[in-house]
């Protein structure tokens, strides 16, 4: 039986604590009286994950079984997330993989021969041929890829977009002509945080800007409160309006997944335990990889971290029809992630760990270093904010992992042109967001290399802006100064320092809240 | 009188060009091939020649090139060692000059024509493209392509130098030393605009803001329909300036190909070992500095078609992108008397923005040319526009 999250009082027995911050971690000492939120343990996993799998397609809710969906002759299309998720990579064989398996199993049993597999990667870099292969395995890809019936989505190919009409709100709805065109389209997602699945599958994976921009731009995500929480998430009542509308042109058929918080394996699991519960082997363990880290030249300690691959387990998969589906989903998100927090504090502190969404296999540059603490972690709550409204967030991260030029070629140009001009996210969207958008180097290093399209940059801080209209002070610990003053943020050398520079704002004995994540929690603030 | 002289010192030229560009101090230490000399006044012995004594003369990026041996050998045809330099000249008449009264204050267009020198008019200089003089070497002066690399003329850098009327244009009331001593530099700078070529609308860029750059910013703006003009600049007042002159986007230097690519929504491709490049970019780039970097950087960024237009005198670099992109690449050299160069230059120095800009010119006495020449080397970096000398100071 695993142990639920709870909030733990810094006292003088209370340890170091585990403190993420780019390509390492640190053990900080907290004032007393701070609370540190910790995650769930890992809930139980399902002790058959094919019997799971199968189970779900045969008894679907809210939706004919799978089989009696498939018939010779039908267009059978199968999108699934892309490497966005899970985080770390999950290792083989990915939970997509073995559903897709599934999946086409049976339309092979029902004679189905017109599949296509799509990456549902809307504005990411296109995967290379390793990654995909990595997500449906070897015989899938095999099968599929070299007659380019497996492939990334391109929301930048005109000609297989298709313009299903715009919702009530004016919102135009634009995704693959060939999901919107099948018979059947099914989505494989991987539901790591409350935040993924649901409407926002297809309706924003296989979406084009054209319909990305009506929720991922500022004013919508500081109405977001938070991204965890679809029924008070402005973005994801966009992406549930547009989801209605393409229920009314394609039937949708969603399998969805969740994962237990396993997400540190061997021989880092001691950063998924209580420090105070860490045995004399754990402690070696971290003491090891500390001097390692400490030592280590920076390339080795990103293939160190970006090498890893975690060992989760399935907790769930259900699948049929898309609302009915991901209330169940939630319901297993919320028992592995909800904590629940009594009241906010003045200051909220978090660890930027070396991975976000965008990164995979890349650096965290400070622009995804900020999506990550001030987009991710900060919306990591139900209800309200853990940090007071003009509060201060303090974040570990060294701000200094560089851009990388394959993955991220429009964040350099963002961070050293827009950020320079304004950090306001509503004044570089209205600005800058459309010559971004629409420039042909990008929209061509997007198709052809694997860059993250244009506007991208503007996406991450987006992610931002709630909590940047929320707080008067976001302090980063440990990182370099002239990149935090770029993104209009404050450095400081040690928490104290972060504390003494946010006295002006929150007093001289706030009350603080470390959330301790990863592994991944989100707050039930009461 | 005392000038500066320079001099053939081949070790010293040597020296500056092995370690001036890197080290421009070791130019007003030991290396550089100039001296403080007494020497005996001008003559003018033919009609349409006068007197002048230097009130103002300034130090021009091609004098330091001259001095730290970094000009190519190309120039020394045309130019007659020992001379004093300084061609950039604020002076007052010593003697009547046909129209002109002695003790009118003149600016000198330093280019020594077929006038001057006594000849039948050339080509050029009949259709009054004087700076293309065909005969810069003949007639009854020394060669010389311009007053201050004349042995015969002297230069502003000595306290007395003789010029033709020809090459003198009255200062206007009311403009001090300091605003007549920027009209020969602004006039170089409508010349270069107006070679530019620039259409309406046309997208600009100048490499370098210097005197030379921020010139023909001003220029470009007032006297062309160019849209976007981004200026790159390294100094922090050299961008404001740039600003202030007309620049619509002011880059760093190892931005600009980032930043013109993205106004310009140009691709941009990355040579094994070599620098990247566009295709695609502005329609005309300014090379206001002259050294490799600046010219690749103009070549690199203009689209096919385009043109590239030399302001400062250039060093060698790689063409290949002029012969790859077809691009026009064109020279211009001082001002010509059928742009009416100086006319429009006076009426571009007496704006508010230069004559805030003139305020900043530095001058040193003669015997001070050490701290002077090092002063202009970090002009950009000091946050001076023009450093010039003044012979009648002696302080």
């Amino acid at each position: 039986m695993s142990r639920p999250g709870f909030v733990l009082e810094v006292d003088d027995r209370t340890p170091p604590l585990v403190v993420h911050e780019g390509l390492g971690f640190r053990l900080e000492s907290f004032p007393l009286g701070t609370r540190v939120v910790y995650p769930p343990e890992s809930i139980p996993a399902v002790p058959d994950v094919e019997e799971a799998i199968r189970e779900a397609l045969l008894h679907p809710h809210d939706s004919e079984p799978l089989p009696a969906l498939l018939r010779p002759g039908m267009r059978l299309t199968i999108a699934f997330d892309d490497l966005s998720l899970p985080l770390p990579t999950m290792r083989a064989p990915d939970i997509r993989g073995r559903i897709i398996e599934q999946v086409l199993t049976m339309a092979a049993e029902a004679g189905v021969d017109d599949v296509q597999l799509i990456a549902a990667n809307a504005l990411h870099r296109r995967m290379t041929a390793a990654e995909l292969q990595h997500i449906v395995g070897e015989r899938v890809f095999r099968s599929f890829y070299p007659q380019g019936q497996l492939y990334n989505f391109d929301a930048e190919d005109r000609d297989n977009l298709a313009h299903l009409g715009t919702t009530d709100k004016g919102e135009d709805v634009e995704i693959s002509r060939r999901a919107a065109e099948s018979d059947l389209l099914v989505y494989v997602n991987v539901n790591l945080v409350a935040m993924d699945g649901g409407h926002k599958s297809v309706g924003i994976g296989l979406a084009s800007y054209r319909s990305l921009r009506h929720h991922h731009n500022a004013k919508t995500m500081v109405h977001s409160r938070s991204f965890m929480d679809h029924k008070h998430s402005a973005m994801h009542h966009s992406a549930w309006r547009m989801g209605r509308l393409i229920k009314e042109h394609v039937k949708v058929f969603q399998i969805e997944t969740t994962l237990n918080n396993d997400v540190f394996p061997k021989p880092f699991d001691f950063l998924q335990k209580r420090e105070w519960e860490w045995s004399v082997k754990d402690q070696a363990t971290m003491l090891g990889v500390r001097r390692g880290l400490s030592v280590a030249p920076q390339r080795m300690r990103h293939k160190m971290f970006h090498d890893l691959r975690s060992v989760y387990g399935l907790t769930g998969v259900n699948a049929g029809e898309v609302e009915a589906v991901h209330e169940r989903t939630l319901q297993k998100v919320h028992q592995q992630h909800l904590v629940e927090v009594q009241g906010q504090s003045d200051v909220l502190v978090m660890g930027v760990p070396y991975l976000g969404p965008y990164n995979v296999s890349s650096s965290m540059n400070p622009i995804l270093a900020t999506c990550m603490g001030l987009g991710y972690y900060f919306n990591s709550y139900r209800g309200q904010p853990v940090v007071r409204k003009g509060g201060a967030v303090i974040l570990y991260h060294p701000l200094n992992e560089g851009f990388n030029q394959l993955h991220h070629p429009s964040y350099v140009d963002f961070y050293e042109e827009v950020l320079a001009e304004s950090t306001d996210p509503a004044v570089v969207g209205e600005k800058y967001e459309q010559q971004f958008a629409q420039d042909p180097w990008f929209i061509h290093l997007y198709r052809t290399s694997h860059a993250y399209h244009g506007v991208h940059p503007f996406y991450m801080w987006y992610w931002a802006a709630h909590a940047m209209d929320h707080l008067d002070e976001v302090i980063w610990v440990g990182a370099d100064r002239r990149v935090a003053a770029r993104l209009g943020f404050r450095a400081a050398s040690t928490l104290a320092d972060a504390l003494e520079m946010a006295s002006g704002t929150v007093g001289t004995s706030p009350s603080i809240t470390y959330l301790h994540n990863p592994p991944h929690l989100l707050a039930d603030v009461r | 009188m005392l000038a500066l002289e320079m001099f053939r010192s081949v070790s010293r030229t040597m020296a500056g060009k092995a370690i001036g560009g890197r080290m421009p101090g070791v130019l007003s230490g030991f290396a550089a091939p100039l001296r403080l000399v007494t020497i005996d006044e001008p003559r003018v012995e033919r009609p349409g020649w006068a007197r002048l004594r230097t009130r103002l003369s300034g130090i021009c990026g091609s004098d330091l090139g001259a001095l730290s041996g970094r000009t190519s050998l190309y120039f020394s045809a045309v130019v007659s060692l020992p001379f004093v330099p300084g061609h950039e000249v604020v002076a007052e008449l010593l003697d009547d000059c046909e129209d002109l009264p002695a003790g009118t204050r003149v600016v000198v267009d330093p280019v020594l024509g077929c006038a001057a020198r006594g000849v039948e008019p050339c080509e050029a200089c009949a259709a009054g493209a004087t700076n293309r003089c065909a005969r810069i070497t003949v007639g009854h002066l020394s060669p010389g392509l311009q007053t201050g690399f004349c042995h015969d003329t002297g230069g502003g850098w000595g306290q007395q130098l003789a010029a033709h009327r020809s090459q003198l244009h009255p200062v206007p009331e009311g403009f001090s030393d300091e605003q007549a001593i920027l009209i020969e530099p602004v006039a170089c700078a409508v010349h270069t605009a107006l070679r530019a070529g620039v259409a309406a609308g046309d997208r600009v860029l100048v490499s370098g803001a210097g005197s030379v750059g921020l010139f023909a910013t001003l220029a470009l703006r007032e006297l062309t329909e160019a849209g976007e003009i981004i200026v790159v600049a390294k100094h922090p007042h050299q961008r404001e300036l740039a600003r202030e002159l007309g620049a619509t986007e002011v880059v760093a230097p190892g931005e600009v190909l980032r930043r013109v690519r993205r106004s310009t929504g140009a691709f941009q491709l990355e040579p094994e070992f070599s620098t990247p490049y566009l295709l695609g970019g502005v329609d005309v780039a300014v090379d206001a500095v002259g050294s490799k970097q600046s010219l690749e950087s103009a070549l690199q960024a203009t689209r096919a078609g385009g043109r590239v237009v030399l302001s400062g005198m250039p060093a060698a670099a790689d063409l290949s992108a002029a012969w790859f992109r077809e691009l026009e690449v064109v020279g211009t050299y001082a001002s010509s008397r059928s742009d009416d160069a100086f006319g429009r230059a006076t009426e571009l120095v007496a704006t508010d923005a230069v004559q805030q800009l003139a305020k900043s010119v530095a001058s040193y006495p003669l015997h001070r040319w050490r701290e002077a020449l090092d002063h202009a080397h970090s002009a950009g970096r000091l946050g001076t526009v023009k450093v010039a000398f003044d012979p009648r100071s002696s302080h």
